[in-house]
């Protein structure tokens, strides 16, 4: 009948339908022209009516912001923000996940290991992860590390609490059955709590993400340029800063869209690969 | 393993069946301690016999489950004995394989790999497994839906998935706790069929315990009916019709609605008793019951 469907008949298909379906797609595209309509009237507000709205006339317009980004996609330093907070999100995302796994699947399953890892836990999980910029910058040799250890540590307990949730969540007769069909505790734990916790690790995984940039972009900011520290500094964080210090402002709109568009992309793998991974609730 | 007796070895499955008998011997089961204590099981005794299909009916919240869940050997009783062919029950073992209320299939499984969980789960992925699975999945007619995960299949598929995954195991004894309850009426008798078709053909030791008569009847050997709490056998009846049985024929047989008016009076006096005492649950079964003697009786 349409594009989308032959599309989605095609390997891969599937994926592209989910992310332009149909009517879907075409409601996206006029939300997004009206937002930038509306954006533009209202920054353009005093120019062309001589009243100034507030907030919205004091905001570049799409066009100045448009038209600043331009050069910038030519431009090296702007790709390499793209890639420094990238990395830096990818690194922190999968320590808290290579760690925040094993460790809540102990809490899940070991009253002993629970009862006494919890209070230290339960301490450190409400230290928001910038009151950690500065200890970090101490602490950690490198600049590059203190930024990764400080959205390692927004995404961790995130993922810890949902394993924990999930685990323990799991129908207590799954456990009766596999027991008494004869499952050792290896064999109930690899193929009943692992796969029973895996939706809740990928709801752990999807809003750890959404932590991990909003931390990253934080600690860029705070961090600064770091060169008189020998780390690498830079991001997309400190690229808004540093926008904002050179007076240019339609680049600090161009710095928080590409965050906004990383952050998507991101959270659209994140949702792929998770639904690759839990079959079972795609087919419902 | 047990002194397990071999009844029959059906073609094409090639399963040796055994089939166990269970002695519940005075057992008790108190919840809470001192003042709080609630008696669920009281001095309750009765057999499971050796390949027959004994049937426990008594009204919802008296204390079936917890009987299950201490055949099984999830609990413990408080005192008295459970036993299997003469050996005490300590807990959970393959001996005695439990289908449970609602589904419990793995929802992250595939009906194939479902059934074939707990022969992996025992290191037993061999071939000859491998063609009992396909035999099973034929006798409950899955046989397409073998690559579709749980939620994919139909309640009434899904019992069916769950039959096939614990007779694979081939337990001397087969406890299954209300499998048809929440099934729509029409799926509900071609479950009985299915059933009874599968115990017919093995003869292993069942026990079924349900709310409802009619399943009781058209299924049963044996039929235990259980006081409200604290629960113990109120009555046994042999249900003497004779198999294969046909919904149609106990409709109309003298002597299965006979059991069946035997049955109710003694579920009436239980549930007035308990309903005297103040149960919530028993003016329910009151209120239920007395829809069906009515029905019956015109």
């Amino acid at each position: 009948m349409n594009a989308s469907t032959i599309v989605a008949n095609r390997p891969m298909g599937r994926l592209r339908k989910s992310i332009f379906h149909d009517t879907g797609s075409r409601r996206a595209i006029v939300s997004l022209i009206l937002f930038l309509v509306f954006w533009e009237v209202g920054s353009q507000s005093k120019a062309w009516f001589g009243v100034q709205l507030p907030w919205i006339g004091m905001v570049p317009a799409p066009t100045a912001v448009f038209s600043a980004w331009g050069p910038l996609l030519l431009d090296p330093s702007y790709w390499q923000s793209w890639w420094q907070s990238s990395y830096r999100v990818f690194f922190g995302f999968i320590a808290a996940m290579i760690l925040g796994i094993p460790f809540g699947l102990l809490m899940a399953v070991s009253k002993n290991y629970r009862d006494t890892v919890f209070p230290v836990f339960e301490i450190f999980r409400p230290i928001p992860p910038l009151a950690w910029v500065p200890a970090a910058i101490i602490f950690w040799p490198t600049q590059e590390m203190s930024i990764a250890f400080v959205t390692f540590y927004g995404a961790f307990f995130t993922v810890v609490l949902n394993v924990i949730g999930g685990a323990r969540s799991i129908d207590v007769r799954y456990f009766q059955s596999a027991r008494s069909m004869g499952a050792n505790g290896w064999d109930i734990f690899r193929r009943i709590i692992l796969p029973g916790t895996l939706p809740s690790i990928v709801i752990g995984a999807t809003v750890g993400m959404g932590i991990t940039w909003e931390v990253v972009v934080a600690a860029e900011m705070i961090s600064g340029g770091g060169n008189s520290m020998g780390g690498a500094g830079g991001g997309l964080g400190f690229f808004i800063w540093n926008s904002y210090v050179g007076g240019s402002y339609p680049q600090i709109v161009v710095g928080m869209i590409s965050i906004g568009i990383a952050g998507y992309i991101s959270s659209t793998i994140i949702r792929w690969i998770g639904s690759r991974a839990t079959p079972w609730l795609r087919m419902r | 393993m047990s002194a397990a007796q071999e009844i029959q070895k059906p073609a094409g499955s090639g399963m040796q069946i055994k089939a166990a008998e269970m002695t519940i011997s005075h057992v008790d089961k108190t919840y809470g301690e001192k003042q709080f204590a609630t008696e669920v099981v009281k001095n309750c005794s009765f057999t499971i016999e050796r390949g027959k299909l004994t049937v426990m009916i008594g009204p919802s919240g008296c204390g079936k489950s917890t009987l299950i869940r201490l055949l099984a050997g999830f609990e413990k009783p408080t005192s008295g004995s459970i036993s299997i062919d003469g050996n005490k029950v300590t807990g959970p073992g393959r001996d005695r394989l439990v289908v449970f209320q609602e589904s419990a299939l793995f929802p992250w499984m595939s009906t194939y790999d479902n059934i074939m969980y707990g022969p992996k789960a025992r290191g037993e992925n061999t071939p000859e497994m491998r063609d009992r699975a396909e035999f099973l999945l034929d006798k409950v007619g899955l046989q397409r839906f073998r690559s579709k995960y749980p939620p994919q299949l139909s309640g009434g598929m899904q019992r069916r998935a769950e039959l096939a995954r614990a007779m694979i195991n081939n337990p001397e004894v087969m406890i299954l706790d209300e499998p048809f309850r929440g099934l729509d009426h029409m799926t509900k008798e071609l479950m009985w069929k299915y059933y009874a078709t599968l115990y017919e053909e093995s003869h292993r030791t069942n026990f079924f315990v349900t709310t409802d008569i009619d399943e009781a009847i058209f299924l049963a050997d044996r039929l235990l009916i259980m006081s409200n709490k604290p629960t113990q056998v109120r009555a046994v009846l042999d249900v003497d019709l004779p198999r294969p049985r046909s919904l149609s024929n106990i409709v109309d047989d003298d002597r299965a609605n006979q059991i069946k008016m035997e049955a109710l009076a003694i579920l009436h006096e239980e549930a007035m008793r308990s309903f005297a005492g103040g149960s919530k649950a028993a003016s329910d079964f009151i209120q239920a019951y007395s829809d069906r003697v009515g029905k019956s009786g015109k």
